[in-house]
């Protein structure tokens, strides 16, 4: 009984103290230092932290090459499985194709109506090209605020162009030279566009303050305006098209823009025509 | 000369061959999830460190199976030293086993793989769960370890005769 429990002991020690053959560790060491490391990451010592961040640099970047082999095994695995599936794939795609078509059918009867009603409420239904622009002079004072954009006649540029920063309304071109023209940005005082506030579909004129808001003027005072109600063009007064998003309204009728005026880089110019008869 | 010195240079290359198999599969993260085989799972490098500890632990350094368990513990987001911890823990137990074994038998490595794996596995979750509050999903890890127990048998096979092919090779040198 004595003799196996120092066999027992012997074979422990000779397996996780002694080091083996061509070993340079010993276990005993090695799991120290693991424990080491799983006491220090429990109580995020930053040694550690540094410790793991070199070694995911490392390891994401190895593995990525490693998987390559991998990689190719499975794309290769998916792609025979897709050729034992090619007719049931073929059988949906007909299937959907059925659908996708008679969905076709009902969107070209929606457009043609949708055609039909614009005309009769004389909508701007046609865009032009559009020219994207880059602002070259942004130097807004509280009396004038425009920007100056490197496109101008050469470049088909006309007055009263709407400007825009992506889908977001900024402002009309108010001078245009050769090669370079003025845009009148929304939140100057002299900017009034006429509007419409959704979702109660009102209709008022939307002015700029000078600063970095707009205005809703020339409402009836006992209109309820919320916060969060957003302000579209209404296309009325033949400037623009309806529905061009510019802001929500904020404290009653003040309007924060949807375009930060201020980081302005590169703009679209549009023309709005009128669709033909 | 030219021919010998070849032949050198691809023993040691099959020497190195466990070592370079245990870091693929912890940069790879072997585990077939592509084959959308639910529930399949199985852990290589437990395998693989086990046989080659048993049967010939100077093919495997104890350091690199350390900065092996380190990959792992970054491919997978275990904290550090978790797999390290549990590859060296096998190692020991590979250990032991080698130094009271007089005549080996497959079986024998077997059943105490399972036995390794059962209290390497329950170490390695224990940890998790009690020192760092990890959610484990105890069915899967059941499951993991009963793949790598029958999973054992048929990679020591494969292992035994690329073992062979070792021997043969360098006695041909």
């Amino acid at each position: 009984m004595e003799a196996s429990r120092d066999d027992f002991v012997i074979a422990i020690r000779s397996a996780f103290i002694q080091r083996g053959n061509k070993q340079r560790f010993s276990l005993f060491f090695l799991l120290i230092l693991s424990i080491i490391l799983l006491v220090l990451g429990r109580f995020n010592f930053s040694a550690v932290n540094y410790l793991t961040i070199s070694v995911k640099e490392l390891v994401y970047r190895s593995s990525f090459i490693v998987s390559v082999p991998e990689n190719y095994l499975i794309n290769s695995y998916i792609d025979l499985k897709d050729h034992f599936t090619y007719y049931n794939h073929y059988q949906e795609l007909k299937k959907k194709n059925k659908e996708l078509n008679s969905n076709i059918e009902n969107n070209k009867f929606i457009i043609a109506e949708n055609k039909r009603l614009k005309k009769i409420i004389d909508d701007y239904v046609i865009v032009s090209d559009e020219i994207v622009a880059k602002v070259l002079i942004d130097k807004q004072s509280p009396f004038l605020r425009s920007v100056i954009i490197n496109k101008g006649s050469k470049d088909n540029i006309k007055l009263g162009m709407a400007v825009l920063d992506g889908d977001f309304l900024v402002g009309k071109v108010v001078e245009v030279n050769f090669t370079t023209a003025r845009v009148l940005l929304l939140s100057d005082l002299n900017s009034k566009i006429p509007v419409t506030i959704e979702p109660e579909g009102y209709q008022s004129i939307l002015s700029g303050t000078g600063k970095n808001d707009g205005m809703i003027q020339y409402t009836k005072e006992e209109i309820l305006l919320e916060d969060g109600y957003t302000v579209y063009t209404s296309g009325s007064g033949a400037i623009f098209k309806s529905g061009i998003p510019i802001g929500t309204i904020r404290e009653k009728r003040r309007v924060i823009y949807f375009s930060d005026f201020s980081q302005l880089r590169f703009v679209k110019i549009i023309a709005f025509k009128k669709g033909e008869n | 000369m030219s021919r010998l010195g070849k032949g050198k240079f691809l023993n040691r290359l099959l020497d190195l061959g466990p070592i370079i198999l245990l870091y693929i599969s912890v940069l790879n993260e072997l585990d077939f999830n592509y084959l959308n085989l639910t529930y399949f799972s199985f852990n290589f490098p437990f395998i693989l460190i086990f046989y080659w500890s048993l049967k010939k632990p100077e093919n495997l350094g104890y350091g690199l199976i350390f900065a092996a368990g380190l990959i792992n513990d970054v491919v997978v987001g275990f904290p550090m030293g978790t797999s390290s911890f549990a590859y060296l823990f096998i190692c020991g137990f590979a250990a032991y086993l080698r130094n009271i074994t007089l005549r080996p038998s497959i079986l024998k490595d077997w059943m105490f793989f399972l036995f390794t794996v059962l209290v390497v596995s329950s170490l390695n979750y224990s940890i998790l769960v009690l020192f760092f509050e990890y959610n484990i999903n105890y069915l899967n890890i059941i499951i993991n370890i009963i793949f790598t127990f029958f999973l054992y048998v048929i990679f020591a096979n494969i292992f035994q005769i690329y073992q062979k092919f070792i021997a043969s090779s360098e006695k041909n040198d």
